[in-house]
């Protein structure tokens, strides 16, 4: 293994550039260099939460879309213990929730269904939660389906930084942590969110999706039908896939 | 560092910080007043706070003494520690006042449950009503709280014996033994110069007495050395870990000296402002310390130009913490500061360099405090005479659990732990929780090992189990410590912890076999290793050190066969008989 220039740092033996001020996910991400995420998207304040992007840094677990580079760091990603890490952690996230991707609208554009594909997983392996979340139907053209929240707070995110309102939070604690809407009454209806908003499509999962669009993309020409999550610079697409031909 | 948790600006104004504005002040009023957080007055607050419904909201979901329905005009809660709770007694006066464990009586006047360890593990059983601490529990006591329950008599009119606590010093060290003359260490500082005493600190070998043990020196130096539009001093008492309650000794008998270490810290770092975050089950110790910063104002030990000096100025607040361990981990605690949930930070950056509000922050632990301000006055070699090598000057503990003489104990560092359990009378000890359920359990062929950082460390708990105590219970019990605690932002602990404690649970009750403790161990190394703050990597030790150190415990519960299901059919069909109001033989699968 090669002695790390100034402002490189290694990944999985490979040597890499990074800016000030990029975290490993970053630079990873500008390598085309597949790090499993999905709390992270480019563009948004990291989040550090759901914890698949764990990697090794000189030995050390800690998270890629928070840590900044730094040159000297050598950095294990593809390997078989963080992959065991990696699908203990997407069934922890599965088993928490009620996910039943048969009859979601949301498979095979899922995010969370196609990092499970990549790492192989084939079963929720813990016992389920089945835990009670409310379904909030009350807007006119967005629904949100809390069983399939991850927490993520991509949605919270993309509301506060790009779209310029505060429309979603979590609230609770522990495993009763929950998504809520930011009114009075609690309700989607009641917010100003509209279907332009970068957090009506953001949500990685089926927890956020938009009306009268079920289904117009056929099962078999979706998002990780025609991809795998590990190919680079697939954020476009998985994000113009939540999007529809009369939206912007 | 960054928060996770709620919009960058919506911290509130510094003002907003202390004072009886503070969210979980206004919080605290309401369900006081109410028994619960009505739904309207979560908008209104908002509204007059200027503050999102959603952050208000989330608050209020988030800390344990804040409630959407309401609790009992008494509302009851038992500590739920091994050493400071006695469950059997929750029960006990649940069925003599007709109420279901957690729940409100239908007539609204009294709710009994249970919450994690208040602090009282020298003076248990214990237990909270309506926010006050009640200690020394006996079925006799319990019987006369029912009666002025069913009296109706306000808890402030109860005999005021009930609510005494005593501060159980059984061994005086450095630091207790050492008397300290208000404003004795603002003299010397004055007198030294913030530079020099700066070094006095460093050279003492001072570190975090809060469990982390890092240098108080360097922190308050790199903090110093931190640019910003404020400095702060934060002092962290919400001393949650289950079997610590040192912090509640020094500040009941020893405020002027946490105060003057706060003031110190501020004069060297250049901070104005201070805050003493309290957990809220210490509330009665409130009234008191802020009579004593009163005096202190009083004495010029506070305010515009402390002793005289010019542009010495320091000011201190208290806030109160409502019911999460998590707060007190720093940047947690800073995120509850700035009026939201409790959820750890992304480090770095530190709070030295940013922290509260974003400005350079020191945090220290009150014990910390109170040793800086000691050796502000007599120096760094007095300090570092005492103690080890790597761990200079002395450390209080708590101690409970089966000894003869539960209390606060103070012992220079490199004691060893034998010594320490004759000291307090404990015989025939099967294994000590060091540090507390996040800390180091041992077994007695490790009673020769020493307090210290270079081996034990501890932020001061010490619980001590006997012969005839059930381990497996206890490890069970930190289990659902550590799930109800976890503040579920990060999925290896939200889910992991939970995990784990069901886990727990099957093996307790007799259904676990081998796959389940090596899938127990995988969890556990997976939460420890992959978990976004303190909390997540500490809470499966207890799990880990039993598996290694007394694989008995697991092995003498598990069933034969290779696998059990996980799936209770009996437990699920609870909700039916519920509802069908039935609980007969019949309406059992067993
Ligand atoms: C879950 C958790 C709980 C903690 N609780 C406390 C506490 O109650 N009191 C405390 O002083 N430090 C606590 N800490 C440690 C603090 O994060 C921090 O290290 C400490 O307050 C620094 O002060 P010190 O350097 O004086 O020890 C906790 C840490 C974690 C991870
Ligand atoms: S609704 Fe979707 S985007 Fe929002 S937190 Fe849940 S999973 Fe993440
Ligand atoms: S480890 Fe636990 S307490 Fe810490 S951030 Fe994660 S969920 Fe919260
Ligand atoms: S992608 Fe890094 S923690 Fe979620």
């Amino acid at each position: 293994m090669s002695e790390a220039n100034n402002n490189t740092i290694i990944i999985d033996g490979k040597e890499i550039p990074f800016t000030e001020g990029q975290t490993i996910m970053d630079a990873a991400l500008a390598a085309d260099i597949y790090i499993p995420h999905l709390c992270h998207r480019p563009g948004l304040k990291p989040h550090g939460s759901c914890k698949l992007c764990t990697v090794e840094v000189n030995g050390r677990s800690a998270s890629a879309c928070t840590l900044p580079a730094a040159s000297g760091q050598e950095v294990s990603n593809n390997t078989e213990a963080l992959t065991e890490v990696r699908k203990t952690i997407t069934q922890m996230l599965f088993v928490e929730g009620n996910h039943f991707c048969p009859s979601c609208e949301k498979t095979g554009d899922c995010t969370l269904q196609a990092v499970a594909y990549h790492l192989d997983m084939l079963d929720g392996h813990f016992p389920q939660f089945y835990p009670k979340r409310e379904v909030d139907a009350s807007h006119e053209s967005i629904v949100l389906d809390r069983d399939r929240c991850i927490m993520c707070e991509l949605c919270v995110r993309a509301s506060r930084e790009v779209d310029g309102k505060d429309v979603f939070a979590i609230t609770g604690r522990g495993v009763d942590a929950k998504l809520i809407v930011n009114s009075a009454s609690g309700k989607l209806a009641d917010t100003d969110i509209t279907t332009d908003d970068l957090a009506a499509h953001i949500c990685p999962v089926g927890a956020i999706l938009i009306k009268e669009h079920g289904y117009e993309t056929p099962i078999g020409r979706r998002t990780f039908d025609l991809h795998t999550i590990a190919e680079p610079g697939l954020e476009p697409v998985i994000l113009r896939k939540g999007k529809h031909a009369d939206e912007h | 560092m960054h928060s996770n948790n709620g919009p960058d600006n919506n911290a509130g104004s510094p003002a907003q910080q202390g004072g009886d504005n503070h969210l979980l002040h206004r919080l605290y009023e309401l369900q006081q007043q109410f028994q619960h957080i009505p739904k309207q007055a979560i908008s209104d607050l908002a509204t007059e706070l200027n503050l999102p419904i959603s952050q208000v909201e989330s608050v209020v979901d988030f800390y344990s003494f804040f409630h959407r329905t309401a609790r009992g005009r008494y509302d009851i809660l038992f500590s739920n520690c091994t050493s400071c709770g006695d469950m059997a007694m929750m029960h006990k006066l649940c069925e003599r006042l007709s109420v279901t464990p957690g729940e409100t009586r239908a007539d609204g006047v009294v709710s009994i449950a249970e919450t994690s360890c208040i602090g009282m593990c020298d003076q248990g059983p214990a237990l909270l009503v309506n926010g006050r601490t009640l200690t020394h529990l006996t079925n006799r006591r319990l019987e006369q709280i029912a009666e002025q329950v069913d009296a109706g008599t306000p808890v402030a009119d109860w005999p005021v014996e009930w609510f005494r606590v005593h501060d159980n010093v059984r061994k005086n060290g450095l630091l207790l033994s050492t008397g300290f003359e208000a404003g004795s260490g603002l003299l010397s500082a004055i007198h030294q110069g913030p530079e020099e005493l700066l070094e006095e600190i460093v050279k003492s070998g001072l570190r975090g007495r809060g469990g982390a043990g890092f240098s108080t020196g360097m922190k308050w130096k790199f903090c110093r050395a931190a640019t910003g539009d404020a400095h702060y001093v934060i002092c962290n008492a919400d001393e949650g870990e289950p079997g610590t309650f040192k912090d509640r000794i020094l500040l009941n008998s020893h405020a002027h000296e946490v105060f003057e270490g706060m003031t110190l810290c501020g004069y060297i770092i250049g901070a104005q402002k201070g805050y003493l975050y309290l957990r809220g089950e210490y509330r009665y110790l409130l009234p008191e310390l802020q009579a004593v910063l009163k005096r202190r104002h009083k004495a010029k030990l506070l305010g515009e130009n402390i002793l005289g000096q010019q542009g010495f100025n320091f000011d201190i607040e208290i806030i109160m913490g409502a019911g999460a361990y998590i707060c007190g981990e720093e940047s947690a605690l800073i995120e509850s500061m700035e009026q939201k949930r409790g959820i750890p930070r992304v480090l770095p950056p530190f709070p030295v360099t940013k922290g509260f509000l974003d400005q350079p922050t020191v945090v220290n632990n009150v014990e910390t405090l109170a040793a800086a301000a000691q050796i502000a006055v007599h120096g760094s070699d007095w300090f570092k005479g005492h103690g080890s090598d790597k761990s200079a000057g002395s450390k209080i503990l708590s101690i409970s659990g089966d000894c003869t003489t539960p209390g606060a104990y103070e012992y220079a560092f490199g004691v060893s732990i034998q010594r320490i359990l004759d000291d307090c009378g404990a015989e025939d000890v099967q294994a000590v929780q060091v540090g507390g359920p996040s800390g180091t359990l041992i077994a007695p062929d490790e009673f020769e090992r020493k307090l210290g950082f270079e081996d034990l460390a501890t932020g001061g708990s010490f619980m001590i189990y006997g012969k005839d105590s059930d381990l497996l219970a206890v490890v069970q019990n930190f289990a659902h410590f550590f799930a109800h605690e976890s503040c579920g932002f990060c999925t290896p602990c939200r889910v992991g912890t939970t995990l784990l404690r069901n886990g727990l649970d099957k093996i307790v009750r007799g259904h676990g076999t081998q796959y389940d403790v090596d899938e127990m161990f995988r969890m556990a190394t997976l939460v420890k290793r992959r978990s976004h703050c303190g909390l997540g990597q500490t809470a499966p030790n207890p799990i880990l050190d039993a598996l290694k150190r007394f694989p008995g415990i697991f092995e003498s519960r598990l069933v034969n066969s290779e696998f059990e299901p996980h799936f209770d059919l009996d437990a699920a069909l609870e909700e039916a008989r519920q509802i069908s109001h039935r609980d007969d033989a019949e309406a059992h699968l067993v």
